[in-house]
């Protein structure tokens, strides 16, 4: 029982217990099975603040640690090994929040096999969790593995038109890169005679010739997960084929591990090879800003419109990472917390009014906020926290990043966080046009279409502004007083940063 | 004379082949219901699994050395007793549906499970001849089973041909080994081995018999008959043979190379690597272009066959040796209990007139048979490697061995080719979840009970392995 009692191990596996009780209602009730998923992601969510009232943020080290004997690998051990730092502990209370968010999201949306539905998307909740609290190698390859399979499903069987190929390809993708990764684990264990990533990092002791090689493998599972240009053409098929609450988790959460990935395992494990790596990651951060930004401009589908945005704006956050130094890093973190929550976002808006127009070509609306103000209101708030406008979150995430990308030793030029620049005034230009097409203007034709079918076009009903108003509180809050976020990862972010720079000094 | 002692070396395998012979002739009493055949066929391999697992940990050589009792021997012989109950699970109802219930199924399935089993223990080359030919005829038979079949003729006669051709050059190889050492003992050949300076008619030797080995585990290039043969036979035979012989195979592979030969390994390691390359990469290619589920688990097979090999190529390096002889047997088991719960569905779905047995006719199986599309999908992710199956934790202790040995670039073409499989596997399940169809399944409780509990075994031993590793760590070869 001790076992189960650790608040870590008892929010990661909560969500099955919901799953097991999804299992034994009748397929025909629907709404006992949306409420049983809503209800216990929500009571997750409720656990993961218990875990946040536990967590002490002056501490740089992980904490609430579970930590048991898993099974004996030859000759060592395979461990269960969760813990939470200041690296983690924004992306778990994301994860629960935008889990419960997309639960609620899907209400209306999805209205056939809801049972299985909700089961997928339950275990998904467990899988990242596990991926953002495991400290064990083995332990976080069987999440990061386990988090693709309920995706696949929900790509794949509520998904569009092209759902198939979209969730092979995602599939295939992830796992392509995941392998790899494998490899790496493998020689680090059978170096090291541990995966417990704390005593792995506290060894330290591999030649840089290998850690070269084994930083690439990990990248390179890491790098199609965030997605990285140039192998990020995953990501719009998978977006747009996705079901809403899918993308939302999609871009929400899912992205985050890769970047996570980057910052647990690749920058402290192999601190040399990063330091080698960060002007080439930089570059190619880069050039994911201004590619992310200039393809989602020419986007007539807006859904895929805001896929390629992610592109860009996950661009800052390798651009944050690979700077190396604590405005990065700091700034990394919360502008992966930013772009769940305003990207997040902007899926849910979308869907709303997919759900009514059954169109996401952008030409076909217009003069939209006339007819549902509400929506037009939240839609530019979000639009301009996305955009990175002073005083909303995206502003805060940005600017700190490309502080630290200027002040850079490791990326070594300026030139980078100056071009990067550039992808916030494109930001702007891509979203206000969106915007502009369609909530502005003449009234499109999509709209005399659905009046023309029914009762027209209605605005957010109380449930839809139930779902978007706390992604907008905290909208507001970090993007008008950040530092309390700021002072939670402060303490893990120093460590790590102070680690490297010895490594840096002690580099020829 | 033989001595007692000699006799409870090979206990359980006296007893089986007793309870085999007695029930060839009961068989004859037992007139309208073959099921009472099957039952006592099954009682029969229970007590023999007894048997077997009262000798853990006991370690003797029996006969003047021709066999061996050791960790090793009880590990796979547990295994393989398993197989046989789980083949005669599949078969019970299946042959009742196809119109082949006959009791000399049965007897012929226990006197391969004893072949099988004679072929963990074999410490001389003579007895691996005669074990390799006590599982072999009995399953060139049962391959033939459903006689009305052409397809199922062919392959118990495709089986036949090319498994004698395959005999004969591991009968040549031992003729070899024994010329160039004088005995057909392994301790002895390892001893004359070890001493002398490289033996080209020994290499040789051993080659061959790598040949006779590499077709009854269907490597490539010796695989040729695997889907047809796959094909072609009773599901419930291809069920119990693509597991039971692989098993067997590899058991007399490990225990041969790593007791007689591991000087030789300069010379072999070379031909292991690109054999198992070979095997990973035709196998998984060739399984994309199946529309047969049983031609495309008959490739899937294959290509296991390639993953274990893998694991073997460094068998030489002593330090490693173990680790690629516990990360074998871990991966035979893993793929023992995915393996007959995949067949188990594929049985399930298979109609009396044949049909049934394309991937197309999965579509939708979800929506019809949500538990069996689950099981389903459950054997097929551990099959790729996959969280959270027991085939992951196999596949990762397979790359282990690799990556000790050094043979980074080999796992590499393992992960490659396991990304590969990754589609035609998914294909499968995209049939099932993804597109509307009407299945048709047929039910009977064994069946059901068998996919049912290796799926919860596939899922549940992924979480509890250890006593598996434990198991196979501690299953040492007696040198």
């Amino acid at each position: 029982m001790d076992f189960l009692l650790q608040p870590l191990t008892l929010m990661t596996f909560f969500p099955l217990v919901g799953v097991l009780i999804l299992l034994l209602i009748p397929s025909e009730h629907k709404n006992a099975l949306r409420w049983t998923a809503l209800i216990t992601s929500l009571i997750t969510f409720g656990l993961s603040i218990w875990v946040f009232t536990l967590f002490r943020p002056s501490d740089p080290n992980l904490q609430l640690v579970a930590c048991y004997d898993w099974f004996t690998f030859g000759d060592w051990t395979v461990q269960y090994h969760m813990g939470v730092d200041g690296l983690s502990i924004l992306l778990v209370l994301l994860t629960t929040f935008l889990t419960s968010i997309s639960i609620l999201s899907t209400w209306t949306a999805i209205q056939e096999r809801v049972k299985d539905f909700m089961i997928f998307f339950t275990l998904l909740e467990t899988g990242m969790l596990g991926v953002f609290l495991a400290q064990d190698l083995f332990l976080f390859y069987i999440f990061w593995e386990f988090t693709l399979v309920p995706m696949y499903f929900l790509i794949g069987i509520w998904g569009g038109p092209h759902r198939i190929y979209a969730a092979i390809k995602f599939f295939l993708y992830t796992m392509a890169g995941s392998i790899l990764m494998l490899l790496a684990i493998l020689w680090l264990g059978i170096a090291g005679r541990t995966f417990s990533v704390p005593d792995l990092i506290a060894q330290g002791n591999i030649p840089p010739n290998v850690q070269w090689w084994l930083f690439l493998a990990f990248a390179a599972a890491f790098a199609i997960k965030v997605p990285m240009w140039p192998l990020h053409s995953w990501l719009p098929d998978a977006h747009v084929e996705a079901p809403t609450a899918g993308s939302v988790i999609l871009a929400g959460v899912l992205l985050k591990m890769g970047t996570y990935g980057f910052l647990r395992f690749n920058l402290p494990l192999f601190p040399e090879a990063s330091l080698r790596a960060a002007p080439w990651i930089a570059l190619l951060a880069t050039i994911g800003i201004l590619y992310g930004a200039a393809v989602s401009y020419a986007q007539s589908d807006v859904k895929k419109l805001v896929a390629f945005s992610s592109v860009s704006h996950l661009g800052f956050v390798m651009l944050g990472l690979f700077a190396l130094n604590t405005q990065g890093i700091s700034g990394a973190i919360l502008q992966m917390v930013n772009h769940g929550l305003s990207t997040g976002a902007l899926f849910l808006l979308v869907g709303m009014i997919y759900e009514q127009t059954h169109t996401r070509e952008i030409r076909v609306y217009g003069g939209l906020w006339k007819i549902t103000p509400i929506f037009g209101t939240i839609m530019l708030i979000v639009s301009l926290s996305s955009m990175g406008l002073p005083g909303l979150n995206g502003f805060v995430g940005e600017f700190t990043i490309l502080l630290g990308a200027f002040g850079s030793q490791a990326i070594g030029s300026p030139w980078y966080a100056g071009l990067s620049a550039i992808g916030v005034i494109l930001a702007a230009i891509y979203i206000l046009y969106m915007f502009q097409r369609m909530f502005l203007g003449p009234q499109g034709p999509i709209v005399d279409e659905v009046e023309h079918h029914g009762h027209g076009l209605r605005d957010l009903n109380w449930r839809e502004i139930v779902t978007v108003l706390p992604i907008l509180v905290f909208i507001f809050w970090i993007g008008l007083y950040p530092a309390p976020f700021f002072d939670l990862m402060a303490p893990s972010v120093n460590q790590l940063v102070q680690a490297l720079s010895t490594t840096a000094i002690a580099m020829p | 004379m033989p001595q007692f002692t000699d006799i409870q070396t090979i206990l359980p395998l006296t007893v089986l082949s007793a309870w085999a012979c007695v029930l060839l002739l009961l068989d004859v009493f037992v007139i309208r219901r073959k099921g009472l055949t099957a039952l006592l066929a099954a009682l029969g391999l229970a007590i023999t699994l007894g048997l077997t697992l009262s000798q853990a940990g006991r370690t003797a050589y029996g006969f003047n050395g021709m066999v061996a009792l050791d960790g090793f021997s009880v590990f796979v012989n547990a295994l393989q007793v398993l197989s046989g109950l789980l083949g005669i699970a599949l078969a019970y109802g299946y042959v009742r549906r196809m119109g082949l219930e006959r009791g000399e199924y049965y007897s012929l399935l226990l006197f391969s499970v004893i072949g099988m089993m004679l072929m963990a223990q074999s410490t001389d080359l003579i007895m691996v001849f005669i074990a390799l030919e006590l599982l072999s005829i009995p399953l060139y038979v049962l391959a033939a089973f459903q006689r009305t079949d052409p397809r199922s003729e062919e392959a118990g006669l495709k089986y036949f041909l090319l498994g004698a051709f395959s005999t004969g050059f591991l009968v040549y190889g031992i003729a070899l080994i024994y010329g160039a050492t004088g005995s057909t003992h392994l301790s002895t050949v390892l001893n004359v081995a070890s001493s002398g300076t490289s033996n080209l008619l020994l290499t040789i030797g051993a080659a061959l018999a790598l040949v006779g080995f590499g077709f009854k585990v269907a490597a490539v290039p010796f695989h040729m008959w695997t889907p047809d043969v796959y094909q072609g036979a009773p599901t419930a035979v291809t069920g119990f043979m693509s597991s039971g012989a692989k098993i067997a195979g590899f058991a007399a592979l490990l225990r041969v190379f790593s007791t007689a030969f591991p000087s030789l390994a300069p010379n072999l390691t070379d031909v292991l690597w690109a054999l198992a390359a070979l095997t990973m990469i035709l196998g998984n290619i060739l399984a994309i272009a199946q529309s047969d589920i049983k031609r495309m688990l008959a490739y899937s097979s294959v290509a296991h066959t390639g993953y274990i090999l893998m694991a073997f190529v460094p068998y030489g390096n002593p330090e490693v040796a173990p680790v690629s002889l516990a990360a074998g047997l871990i991966y035979l088991a893993a793929y023992t209990i995915t393996n007959f719960g995949a067949w188990s569905v594929v049985i399930a779905l298979e109609q009396p007139d044949g049909r049934g047995l394309q991937i197309a006719d999965y579509d939708g199986l979800f929506w019809r048979k949500p538990a069996l599309a689950l099981a389903m999908t459950v054997f097929l992710i551990s099959l790729i490697g996959f969280p959270p199956t027991i085939g992951l934790v196999g596949k990762f202790y397979l790359f282990r061995a690799a990556i000790q040995g050094g043979f980074v670039g080999l796992a590499i073409i393992g992960v490659v080719t396991s990304l590969i499989s990754a589609y035609y596997y998914l294909r499968v399940v995209v049939n099932m979840f993804m597109y509307e169809g009407e299945p048709q399944t047929s039910h009977d409780s064994w069946l059901d009970l068998t996919w049912s509990a290796m799926a919860a075994a596939t899922v549940v031993f992924s979480f509890f392995p250890n006593w598996l590793f434990v198991l196979a760590g501690s299953a040492m070869l007696l040198r």
